[in-house]
């Protein structure tokens, strides 16, 4: 960094420092007492603006100077190079044993912490799993999906109800519910084959909105705003349990449903089919021209999509034994695809990622209550100016050719 | 007429791979294609040669099944198959079928790479579903096995075995074209169709691709028709040519007939051009 650039960094950091300072100078300064009728004029408060504002904004231009300069480096290479630490995790030495003791922690954890964070790791682990099933919808296949929680609440009502009228355990819904979601991620596929981009938004956050709006307003099916309380957690062989023992089920339920989640997205992404979902996403005529039915494909990455959702809709059910509409309104919707955007479209160790920063860090941040959403905000901002392709990039299978056979 | 004739004549005389009979095209009172004639006979290279805007493009997605066309016949004969009716029929069957296309601005996958570009070309020759994917038996792993093989040997085909693992937004310009031509014939087509393949190459680039394309021919036995400005290229490559003005075939024949024919001239000299 040359001597000039810092002066001309100064100079931008304490322009923007006076302005914030002026900006903000009524309600920082000025205090106005309409009972004892006095003004004061906290003039320290101004101090503190100006100081903080300018170390704060120098700090953001020294840093974007530098995202230039690695950026501007990383496109004079021919060959793209990944981070240090991506090669780190990708070395199979040293990835199988971080994985390994991943898992070690994993299986103890609820042995070693409270029941609160058994909890909380239930629904971040909850939210890995639709992360990953929205992945394929937006990420592979590059379907903009702003209703995916639709398919989540299909689950969740799919065993509230049949377990409300019927009495079915959890086990025996599961299955159920997936193929509910499948059978919606069809329903809804079908409309919107011929749409792309905003025009898909538009119409499958409407869709969002549909489910949403039938579950509050039909009364006698879905049992309105109040919702279906009282719905049985998991099975264990009739064996009956306390509240804790039912997390910890609960926690391992989770666990492998995860992994499962994981083999299935991770060997999907490196097929035929997933090569299919990312030649949709590319370029949707020259992937038709080269022989791909873009139908299916399509079909296929909302009902899979989907499918995930509804299970784990069925999981949300049976963890909070309530649900009312108001667990599935737009926001988590959004939130899911924060996680597939923030973590790296396309990339499973990036939506896992931001699964776990995503709904680890409001629950932890709980501490500085009131700026909680404000650090919650600025963090969700520095991560898409820094690293634009989310957390983790997503990376294709390199494959080693076997020349003998192909020459 | 008489040019009808002779087309109809050489359709006799030997079973075409492609024919194209009065196909018109309208968009709105637009009318990009009129009275379209066009045969491509096996193993033989045509060209379709016309001034910007002429509607070459527009016919090339005529008969791939991006547009439907407004009136007339196209029929593909592929090899040991049925003749079969194609306009109206869907991009990606027509693509299974044996006709496989390049585009005039490329049209790659850019965050895939070049081997998996090629492989998915494949994609309509394997049939592995999601369960399949998922489970990876023997069968799919085989399957797989079959489909890297191939596409690599794709590669190699057009030269760039070395840059099989790069991404394909990374390769060079001329890398690009070329890897568009070996997605193409992954798909194991009888008629490789290419749109403008040397726009933007110099003439070494230009003069290496046209021996790549007449290798390529004879190797895979597949005919080609294709779109392109270089005339030196077009007149050195072609068997036969069609020219195209105003969505017209304005003349037809061997490269010296065409040359020679004073219509295409003063189609591309103008009017005045003798005076």
């Amino acid at each position: 960094m040359s001597r000039a650039n810092i002066l001309r960094y100064l100079k931008q950091a304490l322009v923007a420092s006076l302005w914030l300072s002026f900006l903000t100078l009524p309600i920082m300064v000025i205090r106005v007492d309409t009972v004892e009728q006095t003004v004061t004029w906290r003039w320290m408060h101004l101090a503190y603006m100006a100081g903080g504002s300018f170390v704060l904004a120098l700090i953001w231009y020294i840093m974007m100077e530098r995202r230039d300069l690695s950026q501007a480096k990383r496109e004079l290479e021919t060959v793209e190079r990944d981070s240090a630490l991506m090669r780190f995790l990708s070395d199979p030495r040293f990835a199988r044993p971080l994985m390994a003791f991943g898992l070690l922690v994993a299986v103890a954890f609820p042995w070693f912490f409270s029941l609160y964070q058994t909890n909380i790791l239930i629904s971040a682990l909850i939210y890995v799993v639709l992360g990953l099933g929205l992945n394929i919808t937006v990420g592979l296949a590059g379907l903009l999906d702003l209703g995916y929680v639709a398919f989540y609440a299909v689950g969740a009502y799919t065993y509230a109800l049949l377990n409300h009228h019927f009495h079915l355990g959890f086990w025996a819904v599961l299955p159920l519910g997936a193929v509910m979601g499948a059978f919606f991620g069809i329903l809804l596929g079908f409309p919107v084959l011929r749409l792309r981009g905003d025009y898909l938004a538009i119409v499958t956050l409407g869709f969002g909105q549909i489910v949403r709006l039938v579950l509050e307003n039909w009364g006698s099916f879905s049992y309105g705003p109040s919702g279906i309380s009282n719905i049985d957690r998991p099975g264990l062989f009739g064996i009956s349990y306390s509240v804790e023992q039912a997390t910890t089920y609960m926690y391992y339920i989770m666990v492998v449903l995860v992994l499962l989640t994981i083999f299935v997205t991770a060997r999907l992404k490196d097929s035929r089919i997933g090569r299919a979902w990312l030649a949709l996403r590319e370029d949707e005529i020259a992937c038709q021209a080269m022989g791909i039915d873009n139908t299916r494909a399509k079909l296929m990455a909302f009902s899979l999509g989907a499918t995930l959702a509804a299970l784990m809709g069925v999981v949300f059910a049976a963890k909070t034994t309530f649900i009312n509409p108001a667990s599935f309104t737009f926001m988590e919707s959004a939130m899911i695809l924060a996680i597939v955007v923030l973590g790296g479209m396309g990339s499973v160790l990036g939506v896992i990622l931001g699964a776990f920063l995503l709904m680890l860090l409001p629950e932890y941040l709980r501490a500085f209550s009131e700026y909680r959403m404000l650090i919650f905000g600025a963090t969700m901002v520095l991560v898409m100016v820094f690293r634009p392709e989310g957390l983790v990039r997503a990376k294709r299978k390199v494959y080693k050719i076997n020349v003998e056979a192909a020459g | 007429m008489a040019q009808e004739m002779t087309n109809q004549n050489a359709a006799q005389a030997v079973q075409p791979v492609l024919s194209v009979r009065n196909v018109g095209m309208n968009f709105g009172g637009l009318r990009a294609l009129s009275e379209v004639n066009l045969d491509v006979l096996p193993g033989e290279v045509v060209a379709l040669i016309g001034p910007n805007g002429a509607g070459k493009t527009t016919f090339f997605n005529c008969i791939t099944g991006i547009y439907t066309p407004s009136e007339g016949e196209v029929t593909a004969y592929p090899k040991n198959g049925k003749p079969k009716r194609i306009n109206g029929m869907r991009t990606n069957l027509v693509c299974e079928l044996g006709m496989a296309r390049t585009f005039q601005n490329i049209r790659l996958f850019p965050s895939m790479t070049a081997l998996e570009n090629v492989m998915i070309g494949r994609h309509c020759r394997t049939k592995t579903g999601i369960l399949g994917a998922v489970l990876r038996g023997p069968g799919t792993r085989r399957e797989e096995q079959e489909v890297v093989d191939k596409s690599f040997e794709m590669l190699t085909k057009v030269g760039l075995e070395k840059l099989a693992n790069e991404y394909s937004r990374n390769l060079p310009y001329g890398a690009q074209r070329r890897l568009e031509i070996a997605r193409a014939l992954a798909t194991e087509p009888f008629l490789l169709l290419l749109d403008e393949p040397a726009a933007g190459m110099n003439p070494q680039e230009t003069e290496e691709l046209k021996q790549m394309v007449i290798r390529i021919r004879e190797e895979f036995k597949v005919s080609v028709l294709l779109i392109e400005h270089d005339m030196k290229m077009v007149m050195s490559l072609s068997d036969r040519i069609y020219v195209m003005e105003y969505g017209r075939i304005i003349s037809t024949g061997t490269p010296k007939e065409v040359s020679e024919d004073p219509q295409v001239i003063r189609a591309y000299l103008g009017e005045d051009s003798d005076a």
